[in-house]
């Protein structure tokens, strides 16, 4: 854990600020990755007073959001922070807004969990789905876990995942595809499973986005729209320049 | 020292190079003021330098005009070349060199004459006494100096009774009426309201056409605003030099970074 990054500054309030923001902000990436959980286990299991439950607690993730954009436009207007300072309050402000979405993705699968529970009780069929929510569960934790280190030791690793929820998620339609031409009559459950995968490849792609803010919070390396090969050079090059310094 | 100039090329592309300073040492008495300071300062363009105080940057600045000559006790190694010339070469005429590196200081300091004297002064120092060439180089530098429309109705009342914001847009005009390449400027909007400051901003932003200009600011805002480079001293070493956009978002040296975010160094 490196608080220096953050502390230390001559103004002591300053300092206070910074880290009230960043604690908000893993408060929300905590509430956010809840959601998931629940929301897949609701999905998996058909629980609609649990999904209900993550519905409500969307509020919640969206008030957060608003109370941490504030904060960061309060620092950013009176203190005019540069360098390291600057880059925390842009890489927190756009973390936030991806949180925001996969809070909202979490709410979506909790509302196809609802409607599908109306349908047959059996829920086996979307099992395939479970090692998907998994993955993408595993990424937005390393990721909120790298935020709170200011690391980016282990983001590539991180990043890396989202090819394997990528060829899940290709899999899990082509399976979602048959089981509608074997018969019809599933295609609306179907569509709805679909849905709720679609839902989950794009929280892994949320989580590659906050691992990019982080890189460049930490480096001032813009990092975005590259593959992961050109990541992964990336970082060997950024830690080597670490050592020289 | 390898690095800060490789990175200083490296950002300065291909610029052209108007003032270049080489292994420049400075000592007050027994006192090292300046540890062999390399920098290149690039053509039109605003270089600003950051630095706590006492870190040594008014003292490279009034470096670039000799006026450190005035100071009993000094010593100076290494070599300022203005356009290729080492200024602290035997042959250089000191207020040769002036003419063509103006300075203006921190606080105001107009004469206790008019307005149009305060301007006409340094022409009527160099034998030109013609009164159309003197109203029309007056204009000039007062308009390039964006302080004619508040003046040009009373040019001939006495510049003491100018406002400091006035007064410092004044001196400017001076500086500029003898159409230096080089416009010093040493904390030029620290003693003025915030009004006031952002017009001389605004004014740096305009003489950049012109002039090659170097400026020494408290307020990193202010050289983050006004600055294509930033020079960060320290102990009386240049510690980081680069384009001021970068310097200001993500600086190479941890020194640099504590001393813009307001850490303890």
């Amino acid at each position: 854990m490196d608080n220096s990054k953050i502390g230390q500054h001559i103004s002591g309030q300053f300092n206070k600020e910074l880290e009230d923001i960043r604690n908000n902000v893993l408060t929300m990436g905590g509430l956010v990755e809840q959601q998931i959980a629940q929301a897949v286990e609701a999905f998996m299991t058909g629980d609609t007073e649990m999904a209900e439950l993550v519905i409500k607690q969307d509020n919640q993730v969206d008030a957060l959001e608003m109370l941490i954009d504030q904060e960061c436009m309060q620092i950013l207007a009176l203190r005019q922070p540069a360098a390291f300072d600057l880059r925390l309050l842009i890489t927190v402000i756009k973390t936030i807004n991806e949180l925001e979405r996969v809070g909202d993705m979490a709410e979506r699968i909790a509302e196809m969990a609802m409607r599908l529970s109306d349908t047959e009780g059996k829920h086996e069929q979307y099992y395939e789905l479970q090692h998907m929510a998994d993955l993408v569960k595993e990424m937005l934790h390393g990721a909120l876990d790298a935020f709170a280190r200011m690391s980016i030791e282990d983001v590539t690793a991180i990043t890396g995942r989202d090819e394997y929820v990528d060829r899940e998620y290709g899999s899990i339609i082509r399976q979602l595809i048959t089981r509608m031409m074997e018969d019809p009559r599933n295609i609306t459950r179907t569509l709805d499973v679909l849905w709720t995968a679609r839902s989950l490849e794009r929280i892994g792609d949320h989580s590659v986005n906050i691992c990019e803010n982080i890189i460049y919070m930490v480096k001032g390396e813009d990092v975005r729209h590259m593959s992961q090969a050109e990541l992964e050079d990336k970082i060997v090059e950024l830690e080597g320049k670490i050592k020289v310094r | 020292m390898d690095s800060i100039l490789r990175s200083q090329a490296k950002s300065q592309g291909r610029q052209e190079v108007c003032i270049k300073i080489e292994n420049l040492k400075l000592f007050y008495g027994e006192k090292q003021a300046l540890h062999g300071i390399n920098m290149e300062m690039p053509k039109k363009k605003v270089t600003a330098y950051i630095g706590p105080s006492g870190c040594g940057k008014s003292t490279l600045l009034r470096c670039i005009n000799r006026m450190n000559d005035l100071v009993d006790n000094v010593r100076i190694e290494g070599k300022i070349l203005l356009e290729n010339e080492d200024i602290y070469n035997r042959s250089v005429n000191v207020a040769a060199l002036r003419r063509r590196v103006g300075m203006v200081f921190q606080k105001p300091n107009p004469f206790p004459k008019s307005i149009f004297e305060n301007v006409a002064y340094g022409l009527r120092i160099q034998g030109i006494n013609d009164k159309r060439t003197l109203e029309e180089t007056v204009e000039n530098a007062l308009r390039g100096a964006a302080i004619w429309d508040e003046v040009k109705d009373r040019l001939n009342d006495n510049a003491l009774g100018l406002s400091g914001g006035q007064q410092q847009r004044l001196v400017i005009a001076r500086a500029i009426a003898i159409e230096p390449e080089v416009l010093l400027l040493d904390e030029p909007a620290s003693a003025l309201d915030p009004i006031s400051t952002l017009k001389i901003e605004e004014l740096i932003n305009e003489l950049k056409e012109k002039y090659t200009i170097v400026i020494v600011t408290h307020n990193m805002q202010q050289a983050a605003r006004v600055s294509d480079y930033t020079a960060f001293m320290y102990m009386g070493e240049l510690i980081e030099m680069g384009h001021t956009s970068e310097l200001f978002t993500n600086p190479k040296k941890k020194q640099t970074e504590d001393y813009i975010t307001g850490r303890y160094g």
